[in-house]
Formats: C-alpha cells, structure tokens, sequence
C-alpha cells in the first residue's frame, strides 16, 4: 500500500487534481481510499457525487465521542470502487481542524481502515502545514509519498517551497519523500519551465504539466472527474497520464528547501521579476 | 539592620556554605550546573539585592515541585472565595486534582452558601475541534439553575482552551449579562508563565478588570475598616487573625481570599488599610488599590508571639491612640498564655535545626515562630518567588544559611543529608522523601491536617505539632527495610 499526501497552496487545485489522478488510477485498476483532512469536507465530492454527509468529526460531535462511531458510518465507497473518508471538522475561527485531523487518522487506523487490499491512501490536506494537526498525514507509519500541487504564481511557489520545509523536518526523522510537483496550469508566463527549475533547486521534478482547461470546470459543476464526466475528452487523458507517472513514480527525494533570495532570483532568471525593478530591493530591505 | 541583629549559626559560614552548594551542582551537566548555580546561595542578611535569581524557567529534567498558572489562579486566588462557583474550563483533571486539595477552609452549607466542589466543562475530543464556547455557556446556565444562591462564577481557562483560541471572555460578558450575574473569565492557562506565579498575577488582574469597584458595602464606612489580603484561611488561619484584629477595634470588611465573599472582595476599595499577608500572590492588588483608591498597605506576619508583637505594634502605629492601648491590651492578655506555651515546649526544641522549602510568604514568615520556639532554620527557600520575597527573606535568615530557589528533589535532599536538621518543612511532594530518610516532616503548605498555625490561637497548635513531630519516638522505631 502506498500512502500519498496532497499539499499546496489553498485554492490551487488539490481536491481537484486528488480526485481526478485518483480516477486515473482506478482505469489502471488500483484500489483506492481517499482521506479528506480539511474541514470544509470537499476532497471526496467528485467521488461520491456529492459533499459526503458524515464527515468523522461531526459525527463525534453529534454522538458524544471517538468511541461511539463505526467506520461504517464515515466510510463511504465513490466512484470506481474509492473508499472515501472526509476528516471534517469547525468552521472558521473557532477550535482546533488540526485536532480533528489527528482524531480522524487515529480513528481510522484503530476501526481498521487500512485495509491490505488497498493499493493507495491518498490524503488531501488543507492548505499549507499550519500546524502539527496537518503535519498528521506525514508522520512516521503514514504517508511517505509527498505530491505539492502549484503553479507558475509566486504565491504558490513560495507556498511549495515552504511546504518542502515541513517535509524536510519530517523526513530527517522518518521516511517521508517527496515525489515531485504537479503543476496546476494557471497560464502564467514560462510556466512550465519555471516550475521545471523549481523543482530541480528543490532535488524533485515536475512529474507532470497539467493544462488548464474548462472541461474541468464543467465536470466539476456535475460533480464528477473530467475521466467520469467525459473519458475521451483530452483532459482526461492529462490525470490518466498523471496517474501512471505517479503509479511508476521511482524518484523520491529529501528536498532542499531555498531561501526567499534565491526563490526570488530564480523569478529574475526567468523574467517574471526585473532585476532593476526597484520594488524588489525595498521589499527586501523591508523584510530584512 | 545593625550587624548585631545578624543571626549566626554555629559550623555554617559562607564559605561551608558555598562548599555544600558546589559539592550538590557537581552532579549535573554543565548547562545544568550553570542554570542551576545562580538559584542557590549563602544567605546575607545584609544584601542590597536578592542573594538568588529567581523567576526563571525551571530547568528541564529536574524534579521541580513548581505549580502552574491555573493552580496559582484556581488553587490559590479563586478557590478559597466560598460564595462563587469556580469552573475549570477544560479537560477534567486539572479541575478534579485542584479540587479540594488545600485545605483554605469556608464556611456556610455547601451548594447553598459555599460551593467548594468541582465543575468542570469536561472538555472531550469534539470540544478542542469544533471550540468549547457554546458548552460553556450552556454549562453557565446550568450552574445557575442549579445554584440559584451562587454570587458569581469564575471560568478558569485550563490549557486546551488557550492553545485552540476560545473566545472565553466573549461569552462571559454576553452570560454576565443574560443571567444577570457577575461571570469573571481568568485567561490563566497552565502553560503561561514559569511557575503557578503568573497565575496569581493574571488572577489579581482579573479581580481588577471584572470584581473590585462593583459593589459597596452596605454599612457606613469607619476608620477602621481594614481588608486582610493574601490569607486563604488555611487550616483556619483566617479564622484566627480576623477574631484578633477585631479584638485590637479592627473592622475587617473583607478577606481576601480565605473564607471570602465575592461581593465584600468587590467592596474592598473603601476600605481604610489592607493588611497583606501573601506578598507574593497579592501584591499586584494590594498596589492597585493603593494607585487607583490611595489605600495603603502594609505586610504583616503573624506567625509566632514575637512576629505577631511587632506586627500589632507596627499595624497601630497606623491609627489613633484607641487602638494602640487596644492592642497593648491585647499584647498584654495573650503574652502570659504564649509564655506558657514557650514555657511547655521550648525547653523540648531549643537548638533543633529546621529546614523550610514552601511557597508565598512562609519560608520567611514562619521563621520567626521557630525561633520563639528556640529552634533554628538553617535552610529557605521558595517554589515561586521573585526577587522582591528574597529581599525580604533574606534580613529574617540566619547569616550564610542555604537559600534556595525553585529547588529539586535532588538538592534537597542533597542539602538535607549535608545539614542533619532535626525537622524539614515543605510539601507533599517532599513528605515521604524526607519520612522514608527517617526525618520528622511537617507539610507547611496546608498544615498537615492541622492548623490554625496563624496568630495567638494558631500559634499553641503550631507549637504543638512542631514538637509532635520533632519528638515523636516514632523515628527512633522506624528501620528502613534496605
């Protein structure tokens, strides 16, 4: 059984992109669960055509504790066979999520859900690692593949390289790797080959370009994967491709994380910043 | 103070002193022994400056006997006021452990005038994810329904409620308001501070942001009103001091928080005087009264008939000539009852070495009662002090005796074994340590299941349980099996 993490950026594609290689694996005819570890409870909604009801946490809340709930009642089996688990969790400003990420994880291991006839977990977790709650999924005995999902935006390269970070602490003390980076298409300028580069500085790949294209959108919106929605539509054939390159995937790596001057000289290299833009040195000068 | 004031022990001298103090650090590592060495010292009754550091966080990996802020906040401060319901907000235990465990007596029917039991949110799983501010205000209103007789409620914050943000202030001013009853939040999660020390200080916050100022006493002010601030009527202290300054004319408006009432704590700014007793756990408010109301304070020590003397002498001096010939009428009345018990037990301690390691005020305050008893303390120290206690305990020890700050097991008993006392009085922790070494032991945080140990009726039981101890034949049985 391999277990994969999803991280990224918040709103760069990750449920998205999770649920469609996930179909692309069940075409190859693996057997898969996914673990949603993000409380608005969205990372199996393309599976089971529709928000899962019963995330674990609002369960435990309704019924009093851990102890009073069945797998049954939080396992849900998705599109192609897809065991799907949603973590779930508060709304905004109040509690800990990062809790209800380790209660649901314990919660799974101890009911049994990793079952030996599963060829992968995937777990899709919220946004950046903001805390040891969502650090959960990368923890010694659980995912040891890593997957960041980004695209040609500062933002999401910064928040690539910071999450690189959490992997590198993790991966000293355990087994945890990095697998590669995924690149969402968001159309930027030299998008490719600056996420190429990045990763390369990071010791990983790009294991694959994903274009943008509104047949996801319009999959979405049904709440199916592009592979369900339309299997013969080109885009499908992208996540199926992204499929296989992660089921043959052999480069595992301990990244090297950079620093913000060198993340920002890369940027330079590839033109999207000036070196004589005189913003940049004040932005520096400012954060020194 | 004169060098003929200063106290000597025979066989301890600086440099003995120093040696003990060396020979104890060897043990530990070098940034241990380096941390360590600042907190211990030979004491000099003359310093300028406190003779240890004190404050700081405790070294990891020694046993510490240190507290943290929610017990400073719940055990200490809130707890004793007998006419509120105290909540400890959080998991279970901290509230049940806290429960009933330091003996500051009340008075009143429980559930109808004191509520001295355990209530507790109770925090689950599903309360640190989903936020336990709905619970408690649900368990707010249940408390009223349940102890309609209640004055108030405190919600104290244990842990988890700091760490996942809950908005505990919030709810207690929209509850104050909805249930018509005063419900004071205190943020003091254990994990804030070094020791149980912040706890009283974010606890007098509270009392200064939500209790004093919103209530008045309901009879007419006097000249001598008084507030007696820092006793938590530990087995009855207060019972014992609020009797003998109402014998000197004293009116004693409110107690703080020993046996205390929320709304005579919330009336105190009236008052003509507080009389502190804890420095260390009331100072905070005793300086805000005197800032915000121009209530001055004064530290007194009521711990054995010469400290108590001195301390009536030095309190009327702050009054009219009517309560300086009552309190020599009173020094006059109990003098011949506190010889006589001098005269019972002196002759049976006289020269016997003591060592203290407490908390608040006692590893100084009590000093004194030793030494009317003819006894000696050759070794303080606190769990939590700051420097301003060790300026103050410093003028009461003996010359070049061991002060000690934040001490561990280890150098205890260390010390212990180097200074033979005949006596150790510190806590529960240390008890059975000290018992199973073959040593008499007396619990100075809660008198054993004694007390009062404060004032002329405390002091014949103090005396009492000292020789007890000191002179039970029970040590001269006892064989360690090993």
């Amino acid at each position: 059984m391999r277990q994969i993490a999803i991280y990224g950026k918040g709103g760069i594609g990750k449920s998205t992109t999770t649920q469609n290689t996930v179909a692309g694996l069940v075409s190859l005819g693996k057997k898969v669960m996914i673990v949603g570890c993000d409380p608005k409870a969205d990372s199996t909604r393309l599976m089971l055509h529709a928000k899962a009801q019963n995330t674990v946490m609002d369960l435990i809340r309704e019924r009093g504790t851990v102890e009073d709930l069945e797998l049954s009642d939080v396992l849900k089996v998705g599109y192609g066979g897809v065991k799907c688990v949603e973590s779930g969790g508060p709304e905004p400003g109040v509690g800990c999520a990062g809790r209800g990420v380790i209660t649901a994880i314990n919660f799974l291991e101890s009911e049994g859900a990793y079952t030996p006839d599963l060829d992968y977990v995937f777990y899709d977790v919220l946004g950046d690692v903001v805390c040891g709650g969502f650090a959960m999924p990368i923890r010694e005995g659980k995912a040891q593949e890593i997957y960041i999902v980004c695209s040609g935006e500062m933002m999401a390269m910064y928040a690539a390289n910071n999450i690189s970070k959490g992997i590198l602490k993790y991966a000293t003390s355990g087994k945890v790797r990095l697998g590669g980076l995924i690149c969402n298409s968001r159309n930027t300028d030299c998008e490719a080959d600056l996420i190429d580069a990045l990763a390369k500085r990071l010791g990983t790949q790009m294991i694959h370009f994903v274009p943008r294209d509104n047949e996801v959108q319009r999959a979405e919106l049904r709440r199916m994967t592009v592979i369900e929605y339309s299997p013969a539509h080109k885009q499908a054939q992208e996540y199926r491709e992204l499929a296989r390159k992660i089921a043959e995937n052999k480069m595992f790596v301990v990244p090297k994380p950079l620093q913000m001057e060198e993340l920002e000289g890369l940027l330079m290299e590839f033109g999207i910043i000036q070196d004589d833009d005189p913003n940049v040195g004040v932005a520096k000068a400012a954060s020194a | 103070m004169s060098e003929a004031t200063v106290k000597k022990v025979d066989g301890i001298t600086r440099e003995s002193t120093q040696a003990m103090i060396d020979r104890t650090l060897q043990v530990y590592p070098e940034k241990a022994k380096a941390k360590r060495a600042p907190h211990l010292a030979p004491n000099d009754p003359q310093a300028t400056s406190p003779c240890v550091k004190s404050n700081r966080k405790t070294v990891p990996g020694v046993m510490s006997a240190r507290g943290c802020a929610y017990a400073g906040a719940k055990g200490v401060v809130w707890g004793p006021i007998r006419d509120m319901v105290h909540v400890s907000h959080g998991p279970v235990g901290c509230g049940y452990y806290s429960w009933g465990t330091r003996r500051n007596l009340m008075s009143g029917i429980n559930g109808v005038s004191n509520f001295a039991m355990q209530m507790t949110s109770d925090f689950q799983e599903k309360d640190i994810v989903y936020g336990g501010d709905k619970k408690l205000a649900v368990l707010l209103k249940e408390v009223k329904d349940l102890f309609p007789l209640a004055k108030a409620i405190s919600v104290l914050s244990e842990c988890p409620v700091g760490l996942i943000g809950d908005d505990i202030n919030a709810v207690a001013k929209r509850m104050s308001q909805e249930l018509e009853l005063p419900v004071i939040p205190c943020n003091c999660e254990g994990f804030r501070g070094v020791s149980q020390s912040l706890g009283h200080h974010i606890s007098n916050d509270t009392i200064r942001d939500y209790v004093i100022e919103t209530r008045e006493f309901v009879e007419e002010a006097g000249p001598y009103d008084v507030a007696l601030i820092g006793d938590y009527n530990i087995g009855g202290d207060v019972w014992s001091v609020k009797p003998l300054l109402e014998e000197c004319g004293f009116n004693v408006k409110a107690t703080w928080t020993g046996d205390g009432e929320i709304e005579k704590i919330a009336a105190t700014h009236k008052v003509k005087l507080a009389i502190i007793h804890c420095y260390r756990s009331m100072n905070y408010m005793a300086r805000v009264m005197e800032e915000k109301y121009g209530i001055p304070w004064i530290e007194l020590n009521f711990f054995g008939p010469t400290k108590i003397r001195q301390s009536l002498r030095k309190l009327a001096e702050r009054f009219d000539d009517r309560i300086k010939e009552n309190v020599e009428k009173v020094i006059a009345k109990y003098d011949p009852i506190m010889q006589s018990v001098l005269d019972e037990y002196r002759p049976r301690l006289e020269g016997k070495k003591v060592m203290l390691y407490v908390g608040g005020l006692r590893p100084r305050h009590t000093v004194g009662a030793y030494e009317d008893l003819g006894m000696v303390v050759v070794g303080s120290g606190y769990e939590f002090a700051h420097g301003d206690d060790y300026e103050r305990t410093s003028p009461e020890m003996p010359d070049a005796t061991v002060l000690y700050d934040d001490a561990s097991e280890y150098e205890l008993e260390k010390f212990v074994q180097e200074l033979k006392p005949d006596l150790v009085g510190s806590g529960i922790k240390e008890k059975y340590l000290f018992q199973k070494m073959g040593l008499p032991f007396r619990q100075m945080h809660s008198w054993d299941y004694s007390g009062p140990y404060h004032a002329y009726q405390g002091f014949p039981v103090f005396a009492r349980d000292i020789d007890m101890a000191v002179n039970s034949p029970t040590w001269k049985l006892v064989k360690a099996p090993f």
